[in-house]
């Protein structure tokens, strides 16, 4: 079982799809030529020719609504966003095309494409390019938003993501590329829209997603030392949610605490509190906690950035505040 | 030297072909003869009905059995007609939101799409899209859309994937004046440049985006097609009122289009007769330019053309016209009558298996 980057697993299920499926190809700014913003396409213009690895004019709307009229006319692509942050560019297309056309077409024409995009902050890129807006866009019906926190789901889900019929967002976090953990040999996919219990406990359930997940994984020693015994769900999909796990293990638990590392208002937290409270609220025996990031623009300065991006500490210390601890 | 003129000048200059024009077509006994009776009937029957489905659209807004916004083709039937019968079933047709034209002119089924106009279960999008959204994928018709310019992308990435799987077929994006100042209209003429796409732009310029007039909104004067020099996109201007001009430029622009495998760009100049939707009071247009351009009415001048040069009769034609207005009583009652959707299909067609 080797233990592979998440820029490793993401290239190794493109080239995968790209060798297996002619209908697959890859569009975006800088991904062939330059070899991606990210170096996950990186020696794919040489593999597959610039007919499948297309460099785009810097024109988010042009070529993301191109990706969707490609997908109604029956080919998979893949579009590569620079930043997630830049979605916003292309929104009308994302969620008035994509979401809507199989919709007000009643059901005679589908979108299936994946759109790739970094995504949160941490690496000092200031206000423009360090937002989440995975969180906005697990908001429109039609569209699927998933996001991993480790190789094993990065190459699982965009398997799956790529064999999909619909407009996928895929939101990659930037600060996770260079992670490194297990992978089997063998062929395996994730489904979309079904989360992972990735540590089992006792005292608490914590959700969360993407460097989220990551945070979490470094508070579980922490959280250990004060007696608590926490569960963590690592969500993977941000729209479908999967809510059966979720109230599976606050049945269990009786306690939910959320953590994002997107800002704390409005985002996909703030939702799922609000679904837990109406679907399972009779299982908890305390308030739904939630831990996300401070509600600014995200600032360049090193030190402020990582002050306003959500980690170990403030989980503990709302866990501390709220439950009495 | 006009500006005009320095624009023409510079463009004899090319020698890529990129950016030529090709000279306005216009409607001369000549190009009348290069077709046979039967196409000419044709072309009349398809315009007749289209205005007949617009009088009886607007009288079922009057009584409440078609809601939402509801725009009118009424004016603009020479230029649908002419483009698309010069298209071929295996191309793809986009447009915007003043669709029903293109959608009949397409052969889209009369009564499902006066039943979508009414919301019913038997719509072409089961009563889920409306006026503006008239789909038939098998047609490959690829939609009304409602979101100014939003459709030119998704155009070029219909061509996109004609080209990619050598498809001998072309995708023809029809939008009006009104989009040329979204951002989506020059990078969409960038994109399809770059790539060489498969494309035709078909403009339809009625002079008004709404209610603005394009002399207030736009720099750059009346003319959009001299502006594709820039995008090295070939173009065409063509009177839109003329439905056998529209015809042969079209004709023109998809063999262009096939043989150069580059996109090439039309503008037809046109009018609508009607306010922008239904409930336009139009204070900001005169009623003699209205009436100026009345004179100029397809469903008037085209059969009239047809009768004196002895190409038809008055008695074919209104024969025609009673075969149609059966038609369109025919699609009225069956929208009236058809079924309501069923409340559970609120969850169906969102996301695809």
């Amino acid at each position: 079982m080797p233990e592979i980057t998440i820029r490793e697993a993401l290239k190794t299920a493109l080239n995968e799809a790209m060798e297996n499926d002619e209908k697959v190809f890859i569009m975006g700014e800088d991904i062939g030529e330059y070899g991606g913003a990210y170096a996950v396409t990186d020696g794919f213009l040489k593999k597959f020719g610039s007919q499948r690895i297309k460099d785009t004019p810097i024109s988010e709307q042009a070529f993301v609504g191109a990706g969707i009229g490609a997908a109604a006319g029956g080919l998979r692509p893949v579009i590569e966003l620079m930043s997630i942050s830049f979605s916003l560019v292309a929104f009308d297309q994302i969620v008035n095309m994509a979401g809507n056309l199989r919709y007000m077409s009643g059901g005679q024409i589908s979108v299936p494409m994946v759109i790739r995009a970094p995504t949160g902050a941490g690496v000092q890129l200031a206000a423009t390019h360090s937002q989440s807006f995975e969180t906005w866009l697990a908001e429109v019906p039609g569209i699927k938003v998933v996001c991993p926190s480790n190789s094993y789901d990065a190459l699982g889900l965009m398997r799956s993501a790529i064999k999909d019929n619909n407009p996928v967002i895929f939101a990659e976090p930037a600060l996770l590329y260079g992670s490194k953990s297990n992978v089997p040999d063998e062929y395996f996919e994730v489904t979309l829209g079904e989360a992972n219990v990735s540590h089992k406990g006792e005292d608490i359930t914590i959700v969360s997603y993407g460097y989220g997940s990551k945070v979490l994984t470094d508070s579980v020693n922490k959280l250990n030392e004060i007696g608590i015994s926490p569960e963590l769900i690592d969500l993977r999909s941000l729209n479908p949610i999967d809510y059966e796990k979720i109230i599976l293990s606050i049945q269990k638990t009786n306690r939910l605490v959320l953590v994002d590392t997107a800002r704390k208002t409005g985002g996909i937290m703030s939702e799922i509190s609000a679904n837990i409270n109406e679907k399972a609220g009779e299982w908890l025996d305390g308030p739904i906690v939630r831990v996300g990031s401070k509600d600014v623009p995200w600032p360049y300065n090193k030190t402020l950035e990582q002050e306003v991006l959500t980690d170990s500490d403030n989980i503990l210390d709302s866990i501390k505040e709220n439950y009495g601890i | 030297m006009t500006s005009k003129e320095k624009i023409v000048k510079n463009k004899s200059l090319q020698t890529n072909g990129s950016g030529k024009i090709a000279k306005k077509s216009n409607f001369s006994s000549s190009n009348l003869s290069s077709l046979k009776k039967n196409e000419h009937l044709n072309l009349f029957r398809k315009m007749y009905l289209i205005r007949q489905f617009e009088n009886a659209c607007g009288q079922n807004y009057a009584n409440g059995n078609i809601r939402g916004f509801l725009h009118l083709y009424s004016g603009q039937e020479a230029t649908g007609v002419g483009a698309i019968s010069s298209l071929k079933d295996s191309d793809y047709i986009v447009t915007h939101y003043r669709d029903h034209g293109h959608a009949l002119a397409r052969g889209l089924d009369v009564n499902r799409s006066m039943a979508e106009l009414f919301g019913k279960k038997t719509g072409l999008s089961k009563g889920k899209g409306g006026s503006m959204h008239l789909f038939d994928a098998s047609k490959k018709f690829m939609g009304g859309h409602a979101i100014v310019g939003g459709q030119l992308p998704l155009a070029a990435g219909l061509a996109l994937s004609q080209q990619y799987e050598n498809k001998n077929a072309i995708t023809t994006c029809f939008f009006g004046d009104g989009s040329t100042n979204q951002g989506i209209y020059h990078e969409t003429l960038n994109l399809a440049s770059v790539w060489n796409l498969p494309i035709l732009f078909f403009l339809e310029n009625n002079k008004y985006g709404m209610g603005s007039s394009i002399e207030r909104v736009r720099a750059g004067g009346l003319d959009f097609f001299p502006a594709m020099d820039t995008y090295e996109i070939p173009s065409m201007e063509v009177d839109g009122m003329d439905v056998i001009a529209v015809k042969e430029a079209t004709k023109i622009a998809r063999e262009k289009i096939i043989q150069n495998k580059k996109p090439f760009f039309i503008e037809s100049k046109t009018f609508r007769f009607v306010g922008h939707s239904y409930a336009d009071g139009q204070k900001y247009r005169h009623q003699d330019e209205v009436k100026q351009w009345e004179q100029k009415d397809p469903i008037l001048v085209y059969p009239k053309k047809l009768i004196d040069m002895k190409i038809s009769t008055n008695d074919e034609i209104n024969k025609i016209k009673i075969e149609i207005d059966e038609i369109i009583s025919d699609a009225v009652r069956f929208a009236n009558e058809s079924e309501e959707p069923n409340l559970d299909e609120i969850y169906d067609d969102i996301l695809a298996e």
